[in-house]
């Protein structure tokens, strides 16, 4: 059971990095429009021509 | 969808979408779906063929968009779009302003170096691949860093390399591809929601992530409580769980603390002080626990309820800044920049719309938003003022009509002479009158406050008694069940009961064109008996027309009228509206001393002679004058209305007027009677045509002849009989009336809303509103009575409970927290 040392540490990075995701997320507004990036899915990118025109 | 998306659809009829109207017989343009002039031979070369454009405007917008690689956006598209328009000269000078640093101020942030950030309103946004559309056209532009398209609000937030790239270019390169982008100036309100808003997410955020940390630990612990666990995995499990615990007490559930201590600074009792109270002895009882080796301990019951508790006021939160929403449309909807003309109308500039003054001659282009209140002095239009009023089809409006800042001019540029600007316009009365609706409480809500108030009084002392009487009964179990009890018997629930609703209900009645001036009357529209209406303007148009000009034979027609509309030419009065409007243009400096009198007329001295203008009552009382038996005998039998002219004691003239009713007028009476209300008819008008109406619209009770005094008196007279009245009028003219109901509801659009002393107005002037107010109140009544029983129920039934010691603080810090939330979502349902 000594693992959970282990464990329970490795458990906490991520814990921290998922924290640290989620306040980005936050930040750069991710949450403000919960309406069009589900309109957006459903928009093909542009063709592979448009993206070597750019 | 909001509102705001369906306007910018209603510019064109969305139903030449499809490919087979394209394909039919009479083209219609690619683009925008319009016909394609008979003699217009125009292309577009898209997708390999070649597409038929309506115009120049649409072609270059097509090739535009082509040239840049985008035709996917013409496949993927779900409706037309809006007609493609030349970049004028003049367009680009506008946009050119923007680059001035001055006014950039107003709008542009910088993140850093040469970096710039601006929020753009975006016009034309018609369906989802409009704003692909932009993101990817904007993004592919030289300079730019980043784009945003938010769809909700219809709003681009760009960020670009102000050495590389200038704003107008941006702006105009929007406009190229046939979108129209204006700088966005959030005001702070927005600004301080969104941040807000965000805070709410990260301490959310933290509360939940946290908090399954050590759910998880505390899950472990109960396990290993039951089945063996070995101590210093124990031990190490609990110091874990209370550092765990530290950033969701220190951070999420400051605002918590916080409100607490400002509201013990001012010796007042409020939610937050148990809430607050129940987290901080729950976590130091702990963290001992955890220091000295043994004791229980109780992290799980306070992270749980820091989140839930932070969640429902989150949602709570939301449910208020969508009400505000319908609000900050309107502001939205204010253009930041307007086209100012000189005197001669030759010569225009770009101007803030901020700065407009009283009298300016401003010109306003098709798709353009009126800048403020004013008259139309050149030109004529179709304006939409759905922002306003709820009204979908744009309006006809031409030459001295008034129009109303924030409504979209549809078809033709024309000039307005600006008459009122700022806080004076119709428009920022609107958002007055909405939030002081919002902030007056009805009755139920301020008893709910107080009882919530004392209770949070009898819930600490209940908390100390049962706290003494456990510790001399089991003093193992003490704390645990004081904490249950105080942690369960939190009103917030209580609190949240009524506001709630009725900040939805406001929001939801707003968009459907009844605005709310004082929340309280969505209560006692409830318990209405009696429906009182007045006939013009409210069952009538309230647009009578000239009927008939009947004269003594030694006068005639034309000089009769004119006479009369010299009498009646600054009077607002609908009759007199309709006599200048057949009167054609009145010489307006002959009258002298025009006085209007009460009771229906207006005296004025034309030529030397005494004039006198009014009802048949009103000039029979004022003079010793003979009305002609024929004349009387002639209107005895007809729903018209009728005024005399009178030159000293000479009747001159009698002018009758006629007024249809509204369509919807039978189906109201009708909805009403069979709510089970007693309609009533009250008017100032003669019988006869009060009685042609209510023979129209199924009323059975009708009085005519009524002074506003009479009208008033008999309203009295019915509330001293035990009923309470609902009085549906002219807001302007029926005002005393409309105070002594106990709720009144005003018609006559939003012009007159400041005038009026009316609890609900009638933006949209639709009469079958009323039913809706109606319906509204009753569903908001329901939910309040939901959320209450709820409420009031869950609290005692779970005090008790908790006193007993059945429930364990983790259960109790679920019930609370689930109890409000309930209550939110709950009152959330009337917003749909």
């Amino acid at each position: 059971m000594e693992i959970i040392y282990l464990l329970i540490p490795v458990s906490l990075i991520l814990l921290g990095l998922i924290v640290w995701i989620l306040l980005w997320a936050v930040r750069s507004g991710q949450y403000d429009d919960l309406e069009g990036p589900a309109h957006q899915i459903l928009m093909d990118e542009d063709k592979i021509v448009d993206r070597q025109k750019k | 969808m909001g509102p705001a998306l369906d306007i910018s659809m209603d510019y064109r009829n969305s139903d030449q979408t499809g490919a087979e109207h394209r394909l039919s017989v009479e083209p219609n343009c690619f683009h925008c779906g319009l016909p394609v002039p008979a003699d217009l031979d125009l292309t577009a070369h898209i997708d390999g063929a070649d597409q038929p454009m309506c115009c120049h405007g649409c072609q270059a917008v097509a090739e535009a968009i082509v040239a840049a690689g985008h035709e996917n956006f013409y496949r993927v598209r779900t409706e037309v779009s809006p007609t493609g328009q030349d970049l004028l000269p003049g367009f680009l000078r506008d946009t050119e302003i923007y680059d001035v640093p001055s006014i950039q101020n107003q709008f542009i942030q910088s993140p850093g170096g040469d970096l710039r950030e601006a929020s753009l309103m975006l016009e034309g946004i018609t369906c989802a691949a409009c704003i692909w559309l932009n993101e990817q056209y904007i993004a592919g532009l030289p300079g730019v860093e980043q784009v945003r398209v938010n769809y909700a609000t219809q709003r681009v937030l760009v960020r670009w390399h102000d050495s590389r790239i200038r704003l107008s270019e941006i702006l105009q390169a929007i406009q190229r591809i046939g979108y129209r982008a204006l700088p966005y100036n959030p005001a702070q309100q927005q600004e301080h929601h969104r941040r807000q808003r965000r805070q709410q997410q990260r301490r959310l955020a933290v509360a939940g992530l946290f908090g399954m940390q050590v759910m998880m630990l505390s899950i472990s612990l109960y396990a290993g409580a039951w089945s063996g666990m070995e101590d210093n995995f124990q031990q190490f499990f609990r110091w874990l769980s209370l550092g765990l615990t530290l950033p969701v007490l220190l951070y999420s559930a400051t605002p918590f603390f916080v409100s607490a201590w400002r509201d013990l600074k001012r010796l007042r009792v409020a939610m937050d002080l148990p809430v607050s109270l129940a987290i901080g002895i729950a976590f130091v009882s702990s963290a001992m626990a955890t220091i000295n080796g043994h004791g229980e301990i109780y992290f799980d019951s306070v992270v749980m309820f820091v989140f839930f508790l932070s969640a429902s006021r989150y949602f709570e939160n939301m449910a208020r800044q969508r009400c505000a929403a319908s609000v900050e449309q309107l502001v939205q909807s204010m253009p930041i920049m307007a086209t100012r003309l000189n005197p001669a109308g030759d010569a225009e500039e770009a101007v803030p719309a901020a700065a407009l003054a009283i009298g300016d001659r401003v010109l306003i282009r098709p798709g353009e938003t009126v800048p403020a209140d004013g008259e139309i002095i050149e030109g004529f239009s179709a304006f939409d003022e759905s922002l306003l009023n709820g009204e979908s089809i744009p309006l006809d409006k031409s030459q001295g009509d008034s129009l109303l800042g924030g409504s979209i001019n549809v078809t033709n540029p024309l000039q307005m002479e600006v008459r009122a600007v700022g806080a004076d316009t119709v428009m920022a009365e609107i958002q007055r009158t909405i939030e002081r609706a919002q902030a007056d409480k009805p009755p139920l809500a301020r008893l709910a406050d107080r009882v919530a108030a004392s209770f949070i009084g009898i819930v600490l002392l209940i908390v100390a008694g049962v706290a003494i009487f456990w510790l001399l009964y089991d003093a193992e179990r003490w704390f645990e069940i004081a904490l249950s009890v105080l942690i369960v018997s939190c009103p917030c629930a209580l609190s949240l009961a009524t506001p709630t609703a009725i900040s939805a209900a406001l929001g939801k009645m707003q968009t459907s064109g009844l605005l709310v001036k004082r929340g309280s009357a969505l209560e006692k529209l409830n318990k209405i008996t009696h429906v009182v209406f007045d006939k013009t303007g409210t069952l009538t148009r309230g647009k009578p027309m000239l009927k008939e000009v009947i004269c003594k034979s030694e006068f005639d027609r034309e000089s009769c009228l004119q006479l009369a509309a010299m009498l009646e030419q600054h009077s607002e009065h609908p009759l007199a509206q309709a006599l200048l409007r057949e009167a054609g243009p009145v010489n307006s400096n002959a009258s002298t001393q025009v006085t209007s009198i009460a009771g229906g007329g207006i005296s004025a001295r034309i030529d030397s002679q005494d004039y006198l203008i009014g009802s048949i009552e009103f000039i029979t009382r004022q003079i010793d004058a003979e009305i002609p038996p024929p004349w009387l005998e002639q209107i005895a039998y007809e729903a018209v209305t009728a005024v005399v002219l009178v030159r000293g004691d000479t009747v001159m003239a009698m002018f009758t007027f006629v007024d249809d009713l509204r369509d919807d007028a039978r189906d109201l009476v009708e909805t009403l009677q069979h709510m089970g209300k007693s309609v009533m008819l009250m008017t100032g008008d003669r019988s006869a045509t009060a009685m042609q109406v209510a023979e129209l619209t199924g009323i059975d009770d009708y009085r005519a002849q009524m002074s506003p005094q009479a009208k008033m008196e008999a309203v009295q007279a019915l509330q001293s009989a035990d009923a309470l009245v609902l009085m549906v009028g002219d807001g302007v003219n029926d005002a005393p009336v409309l105070s002594t109901a106990n709720v009144s509801i005003a018609m006559g659009g939003a012009s007159s809303l400041a005038k009026t002393s009316a609890d609900i107005v009638l933006i949209a002037n639709h009469l079958h509103t009323v039913a809706r107010a109606f319906d509204m109140a009753g569903r908001t009544q329901r939910v309040i009575k939901q959320n209450m029983a709820w409420a009031l129920m869950y609290n005692f039934a779970a005090i008790p409970a908790a006193a007993m010691g059945l429930i364990a603080p983790w259960l109790a810090a679920i019930g609370m927290s689930v109890s409000s939330l309930l209550v939110v979502l709950n009152a959330l349902r009337l917003t749909r």
